[in-house]
């Protein structure tokens, strides 16, 4: 797997535990939201960076109240087919106003990147093999998009009208 | 009609390179069958029984000549030279190579045309009232709305991985031509106390293996609202949508399971969020489409035409096409022409190159040069002098495209069935046949009167049997081809879904079955009642029992 932040290959430094029992002793986590859910507090005093994975059938209102703390909120794609994610993550960015990283795991296909960078993503778990590459081909499929997203890039109507 | 400007061609150019490079990647083997299958399909490109089949959208049916030579072309040059019209609104083509596809997708971006979601599971192109613009008794032009959402869907980022398909279709006009009840999203235009146009939107409505009608979630959306409105719909659906069970996964089956009070209550929800925001559309870019969608240079006629009511009288062949394909226009002087693509012996909707450009021409010299797609399968031509309209029906006829057929029951909706189709259970296109021999005498037709018969070749009913008056369905029974009967379907502002005769009849019995139906009809009507009128007056039984005591 390979971690992919817009152009570039990142290191992750995020261990995930997902799953697990206990939580690691240090650094940086990602737990699920059942785990964020009874854990809280304890994942907070821990002094280290936090995430929050979410499954496509998690309310991303859910975490409202907590998006300021966390680092990380990764959205999984279980199959590239399933597109909930995609709504998630606007509601995300653009209704609960979230700032940090937003992570896109699981099925993640290079030729839905563009799509994920205009709805919020900013972070692809990618399998490929040269993400790089990949990246700047799928980012430069599509210059022209009619809908507004939070990611602020001008419409065809607002460059129309010179807006 | 709609001309693209700079960013509009941009992105359909992006979209045609976009998938080259994908077809390459397919070809080199990158890319797996299943990986490329979504991106195949929201390029209309299906794998079908004998071949690929490429769906071609004409957006809400429009089009001008030039791009109906272009498709003729590219039917000529990567087809067997001809194509299929069909419900909705689209161009298919039958044979066609992979290789060859990122060619035509180039071909179609020369004249403002794509393939973009004509498949897969995204916002389908958009259908619409095949008269709008032109109807006596429209509101409101359907179709700056109808660009507004085609621009809206296109390569949406949040709404390319839905559960499954998603189909709106709109109209301008209270009567409804264009089946919006059985859309995922219908709309109908209404105009408010204040006299400002907005639409009545409807939802969960669709064919398929649970047929429903579309319940109203919002009696009117104002028009600048609209995108807004779609959108939280769209979200609902996307987020709640069910993904276990692809049977399962159209809106209308959200909306029943979750109780159209609730559902509109979560669209509402979203919509308060949404509403105002930024897909509000600016007055100016609905005057800029508009103006588009601007009328042609009408000459100032007389609203009848003498010349008209003489040729009638003279000829009564051109009397009856008058009679039965024409269509009041709002213009005076000018009258609307249907084209049934149903000539008898032929399959529905199929048309060759040559008669592509042959009425191309016809379009230019009669009707500036525009055409409209139907969801019947057939063609319009909107903007017809009266004056000159026995002129084109003379051209018509040499074309062997003036049968006198529409609406009545020589002009049948079929699906390809099992000539074409991966998922036929029996052949649609060879009954549908069968039965426009059979009622080929116009005089015959015309007496039994307005009525529309749908077959499709499987439970999927692309041929939108279920809301056919007639509706025929192919079923496999043990492997044998039979064919269910269906009464009382309607696709129109009062839509219901046809009700199932009893057992089905094998292929070589349908037709007398058909004909039982109507002469059994024949004898129940009063005065002035339809096939449908006398059906929802008098039921299924009588019906019934001629079909089944007498064997
Ligand atoms: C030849 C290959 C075709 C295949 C494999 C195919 C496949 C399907 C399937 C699987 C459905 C059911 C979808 C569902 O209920 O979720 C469906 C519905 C439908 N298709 Fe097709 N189809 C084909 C051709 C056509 C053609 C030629 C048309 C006309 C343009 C068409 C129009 C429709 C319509 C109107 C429906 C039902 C309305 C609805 O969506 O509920 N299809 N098709
Ligand atoms: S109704 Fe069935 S047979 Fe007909 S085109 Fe659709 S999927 Fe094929």
């Amino acid at each position: 797997m390979t971690l992919l932040r817009r152009g570039e290959v990142i290191e992750d430094a995020f261990a995930s535990a997902v799953g697990e029992e206990s939580l690691p002793a240090d650094g940086a986590v990602i737990v699920d939201l059942a785990q964020w859910q009874a854990q809280r507090d304890a994942l907070l005093s821990r002094g280290a960076p936090v995430g929050v994975w979410l499954r496509p059938d998690d309310d991303p209102r859910a975490l409202a109240d907590d998006l300021s703390k966390l680092a990380v909120v990764a959205l999984e794609f279980p199959a590239f087919t399933d597109g909930r994610a995609y709504s998630n993550a606007r509601i995300l960015r653009e209704q609960l106003s979230y700032q940090g990283e937003l992570r896109a795991v699981g099925d993640v296909l290079l030729e839905q990147l563009h799509f994920m960078d205009r709805v919020g993503f900013d972070v692809f778990e990618v399998r490929s093999e040269d993400a790089v590459q990949a990246w700047k081909t799928a980012s430069a499929d599509i210059d022209v998009w009619y809908q507004p997203t939070g990611d602020g890039r001008k419409t065809a109507l607002q460059r129309r009208w010179g807006r | 009609m709609y001309r693209y400007d700079e960013f509009d061609a941009e992105l359909v150019n992006d979209r045609a390179e976009q998938f080259r490079r994908q077809t390459a990647r397919r070809i080199a083997g990158e890319l797996t069958e299943e990986q490329f299958r979504p991106l195949r399909l929201m390029n209309g490109l299906y794998l079908q029984l004998h071949a690929y089949m490429l769906r071609i959208n004409v957006p809400y049916g429009v089009m001008s000549s030039r791009q109906l030579r272009k498709l003729a072309q590219i039917a000529r040059d990567y087809d067997k030279g001809y194509g299929h019209w069909t419900t909705r609104q689209n161009l298919q083509l039958n044979w066609i190579q992979l290789q060859e596809t990122p060619d035509i997708l180039k071909e179609l971006a020369s004249v403002e045309m794509h393939c973009i979601q004509s498949s897969g599971n995204c916002i389908r192109n958009t259908t619409a009232d095949e008269y709008a613009g032109v109807a006596a008794d429209e509101i409101e032009d359907p179709r700056v709305y109808a660009e507004l959402i085609r621009q809206w869907s296109t390569l949406h980022p949040e709404f390319s991985f839905l559960p499954r398909k998603f189909k709106i279709a709109l109209t301008g006009s209270p009567n409804d031509r264009a089946a919006v009840k059985v859309h995922d999203i219908g709309l109908i235009m209404h105009r408010n106390d204040a006299g400002k146009p907005g639409f009545e939107v409807i939802v969960g409505g669709g064919l398929g293996r649970t047929p429903f009608v579309g319940k109203t979630i919002r009696k009117f959306i104002e028009t600048r609202e609209l995108l807004s409105y779609l959108e939280a719909i769209l979200r609902v659906y996307n987020r709640l949508g069910r993904r276990d069970n692809k049977y399962k996964a159209r809106i209308k089956i959200l909306v029943h399971e979750t109780g159209t009070e609730e559902f509109t209550r979560m669209v509402e929800e979203e919509y308060t969020r949404l509403a105002g925001g930024a897909l509000e559309v600016p007055q100016e870019e609905i005057d800029r489409i508009d103006a588009y969608f601007a009328p042609p240079d009408y000459r100032a006629l007389p609203a009848a035409s003498e010349t008209l009511r003489e040729k009638r009288a003279e000829n009564p062949a051109f009397d009856a096409w008058v009679e039965q394909n024409t269509h009041a226009h709002k213009q005076p002087g000018y009258i609307i022409a249907n084209i049934t693509v149903k000539t008898p012996g032929r399959a529905p909707g199929d048309m060759s190159s040559d008669q592509m450009e042959a009425v191309a021409d016809l379009s230019d010299t009669f009707s500036f040069g525009e055409l409209r797609v139907t969801h019947r399968q057939n063609l319009t031509l909107t903007d017809v002098e009266q004056d000159r309209l026995f002129e084109l029906w003379e051209r018509l006829v040499e074309l062997d495209l003036a049968t006198a057929n529409h609406a009545l029951i020589g002009d049948i909706i079929a699906c390809p069935g099992l000539d074409y189709c991966a998922l036929a259970n029996a052949r649609s296109i060879p009954v549908a046949q069968e039965i426009a021999t059979r009622f080929e005498d116009i005089k015959r037709q015309k007496d039994v009167g307005p009525l529309e018969l749908n077959i499709s070749g499987c439970i999927n009913a692309c041929g939108h049997h279920h809301v056919g008056n007639i509706g025929i369905l192919g079923v496999d029974r043990a492997g044998e081809e039979l064919y269910q009967l269906q009464l009382g379907g309607c696709s129109r502002e009062d839509a219901a879904l046809a009700d199932i005769t009893g057992r089905g009849f094998a292929a070589d019995k349908i037709t007398d079955a058909v004909e039982t139906v109507i002469d059994t009809y024949l004898e129940l009507r009063n005065d002035g009642e339809t096939f449908l009128d006398t059906y929802r007056r008098v039921g299924m039984d009588p019906f019934k029992q001629k079909l089944y005591d007498a064997a």
